[in-house]
């Protein structure tokens, strides 16, 4: 496991990243944050994962599609330390990482937000947002530290709908709670935010600020891992896709290199003669 | 930490001071569902009238320290309750646990044992905060419900109760003679030091919200308009000269008899512990954490179960609390106590002061008010000669209220989404 020194170099590197996203400049992917490599994963005779290799860079957002069934959610689940790949090796910032559980995963910097998003609806958004780690002042919760830099959060976020953070989270639409959750992953200074279907039961609106929130975060230097199955979000927000069938990664690239044809064909066949193409073309 | 400046809260909108005026903000708040404690202050000033117009006794000295007097076991068992609703959880055996407990600490204290009145007090208290222990134990590890659970604990205590009390051998019923359990509720502190309390309580509180509210201003976070902590406090003053002034009224026609009860003294300890615990330390947070969302809570790293426990543990404590001051009351200990009862009383209390059933929501306040309803309405109905039947009949009206206006406040909190 990473040393407290190793990780405040890792807070150091994200500020860097972060800069250069900011200006326009796009991050070198000579390592990319994340890296799998082989990844398998068994449930008794049910192969899951079949040799998944993929690489997440800094500051893009990576679009992971697939059918139901492909391994979307297992691949999102071993990532997030649910549970341990059977075989295959994982790096981290270009070094190998073994995550045994949500709170390793956590400590590299790598947080989930599950489609039930994991609220309380009877606590307010600070409350919320501190959930598990308060702020305290001799040991008494430290209320105003705890407002003040949720404001600071939601405003970095560019999340103006929000009336007052003393709102209760109930008392919110979907797309604000998708910010809330989203806010408590960027306040944890993770590195790799995972979203799994952020905007399945959003209205359009509702769809736009979500979607506006993602490029936010990436425009931040953070690596976002989108799962989705609106091929219209994933071409609007993503810079990479990644498409999985039946357990494998059949194929992987930026979004340039996809048409919609193209990824439709990849999902349910696994394979596409026009995703060659325009592989090459795009070299 | 950087202090950002007034405007940028203004800037993202996040100034909710801003929008309206603030009574507008309050009829908002009482749409939806968060009304705080208006409405139910409101039913008890009407019930306080009612009764008074139907007989002038009423609103006496000597009736309001025994009105006071009578909500103490409904305050304590229901702020016993609170601490396990908020996580949506229930104890039934809390009535019998505080029977179990006080018959404890009457018995060490006089018949055979004479244990000085700190140490046989400790171990009632000890003893009825295990049993609320073993109950959470049983829920927790055996994850079994609490409805169940704690339905055996009643039939179980109450079994404990009638064993321990009838092996005195003193006819089924123990009395107190040692001083100090007896006075918890029927002695009084004198006129002076009933003002010093309450005086010290106002001065204290007034202090505590007014340097929140400066805190706040300073750091540059809307605050709630001043004008309202100066109407709290005010408000806190006029009950509390009120109070001094009933508590050290003379109410006795035979001799001299004034002064504030002990058992408020305690009420109010316990309501103030419980209440800072629940507000501002970070497992009074988890508390409502899991009462909202469990599985939220336990993702963000709160270590669930052993949270659960000390709720448990917490109820059980409270209604051994609870059981001291009703054996001081009753002067002893029968092996007929309805604890069952007592502990429905208590639920009522807490959910009629706006504590939901379904977990998340609730504060300690809320047993108080609740409770000071049930004994007004008990006192009150007795005093126009009203029967025990209409008694409670005119009860269950109030707690179906009070649960009717808290479920169309949940109903109208969820729509507004």
């Amino acid at each position: 496991m990473e040393s407290t020194s190793e990780a405040s170099n890792t807070q150091h590197s994200v500020t860097t990243d972060a800069d250069a996203g900011a200006s326009g400049v796009s991050p070198s992917n000579a390592t990319p944050l994340l890296s799998l490599r082989g990844v398998t994963k068994q449930f008794g005779a049910v192969q899951a994962l079949r040799g998944v290799d993929l690489d997440i860079p800094n500051g893009q957002v990576t679009a992971l599609i697939g059918d139901n069934g492909a391994g979307k959610s297992t691949l999102i689940k071993t990532i997030s330390g649910i549970w341990a790949p059977s075989e295959g090796h994982m790096f981290w910032k270009g070094e190998e990482v073994h995550v045994h559980s949500p709170r390793d995963a956590a400590r590299l910097g790598i947080a989930t937000v599950y489609q039930d998003l994991a609220l309380c609806d009877n606590l307010d958004i600070v409350q919320n947002l501190y959930l598990g780690r308060e702020e305290t002042d001799h040991a008494l919760l430290d209320e105003i530290k705890m407002e003040l830099t949720t404001i600071q959060t939601l405003k970095d976020l560019s999340v103006s709908t929000v009336r007052s953070v003393r709102q209760l989270v109930g008392s919110l639409s979907g797309g604000q709670r998708q910010a809330v959750a989203v806010a408590r992953a960027v306040m944890r200074d993770s590195q790799l935010v995972i979203m799994d279907e952020p905007t399945a039961a959003l209205g359009v609106s509702q769809t736009a600020q979500v979607l506006e929130l993602i490029r936010t975060l990436a425009a931040r230097g953070i690596a976002v891992l989108v799962i989705s199955h609106n091929l219209i979000d994933v071409f609007s927000v993503a810079d990479r896709v990644a498409v999985m069938y039946l357990g494998n990664l059949v194929s992987s690239g930026p979004v340039a290199n996809y048409d919609t044809a193209s990824a439709v064909e990849l999902i349910t066949t696994g394979e596409t003669s026009r995703a060659a193409t325009s592989l090459t073309s795009a070299q | 930490m950087s202090t950002p400046p007034q405007e940028d809260s203004h800037h993202v909108g996040l100034d909710s001071t801003t929008s309206s005026h603030p009574l507008v903000q309050q009829l908002k708040k009482i749409r939806q569902g968060d009304s705080g404690l208006l409405p139910i202050l409101v039913g008890l000033a009407a019930l306080v009238i009612y009764f008074q117009i139907r007989s002038s006794v009423f609103l006496s000295a000597g009736n309001i320290t025994n009105l006071f007097v009578q909500a103490t076991i409904f305050i304590l068992l229901g702020m016993a309750e609170i601490w396990l609703l908020l996580i949506g959880e229930i104890d039934l055996s809390a009535g019998f646990n505080a029977g179990v407990g006080g018959a404890i600490a009457v018995i060490l204290v006089d018949h055979q044992f004479h244990w000085p009145w700190f140490l046989a007090l400790g171990l009632a208290m000890v003893v009825s905060t295990g049993i609320g222990i073993i109950n959470g134990l049983l829920v927790i590890l055996l994850r079994l419900p609490s409805f169940i659970v704690t339905l055996a604990g009643l039939l179980g205590l109450q079994g404990v109760l009638i064993y321990i009390v009838d092996r005195q051998g003193t006819g089924g019923v123990v009395s107190v003679q040692e001083k100090v359990l007896y006075n918890l509720v029927n002695g009084n502190l004198t006129p002076l030091w009933t003002w010093i309390v309450v005086v010290v309580l106002v001065v204290l509180s007034s202090i505590v919200m007014l340097r929140g509210d400066r805190k706040r201003r300073r750091s540059g976070l809307p605050g709630k308009p001043f004008f309202i902590t100066v109407i709290k406090i005010v408000a806190l003053a006029v009950a509390g000269l009120l109070l001094v002034l009933v508590f050290n009224t003379n109410r006795s026609s035979f001799t001299h008899l004034s002064g504030m009860p002990f058992a408020i003294p305690i009420d109010l300890f316990v309501l103030g512990v419980g209440g800072f615990i629940l507000a501002k330390t970070k497992p009074g947070r988890y508390l409502y954490a899991i009462g909202g969302n469990i599985e939220a809570a336990r993702r963000a790293g709160i270590n669930v179960n052993r949270y659960r426990l000390m709720a448990f543990g917490l109820t059980g404590l409270t209604a051994g609390i609870a059981g001291l001051l009703y054996v001081s009351r009753l002067v002893g200990i029968s092996d007929g106590i309805e604890g069952g009862t007592y502990v429905l009383y208590a639920v009522a209390a807490a959910v009629i002061g706006g504590t939901s059933l379904f977990g998340g929501r609730g504060k300690m306040i809320h047993a108080v008010i609740g409770g000071l309803v049930i004994a007004t309405i008990d006192n009150g109905m007795a005093l126009i000669g009203l029967s025990a039947a209409t008694q409670l009949i005119a009860t269950a009206l109030v707690l179906l209220a009070a649960v009717t206006v808290d479920s169309v406040a949940r109903r109208a909190s969820s729509n507004a989404r």
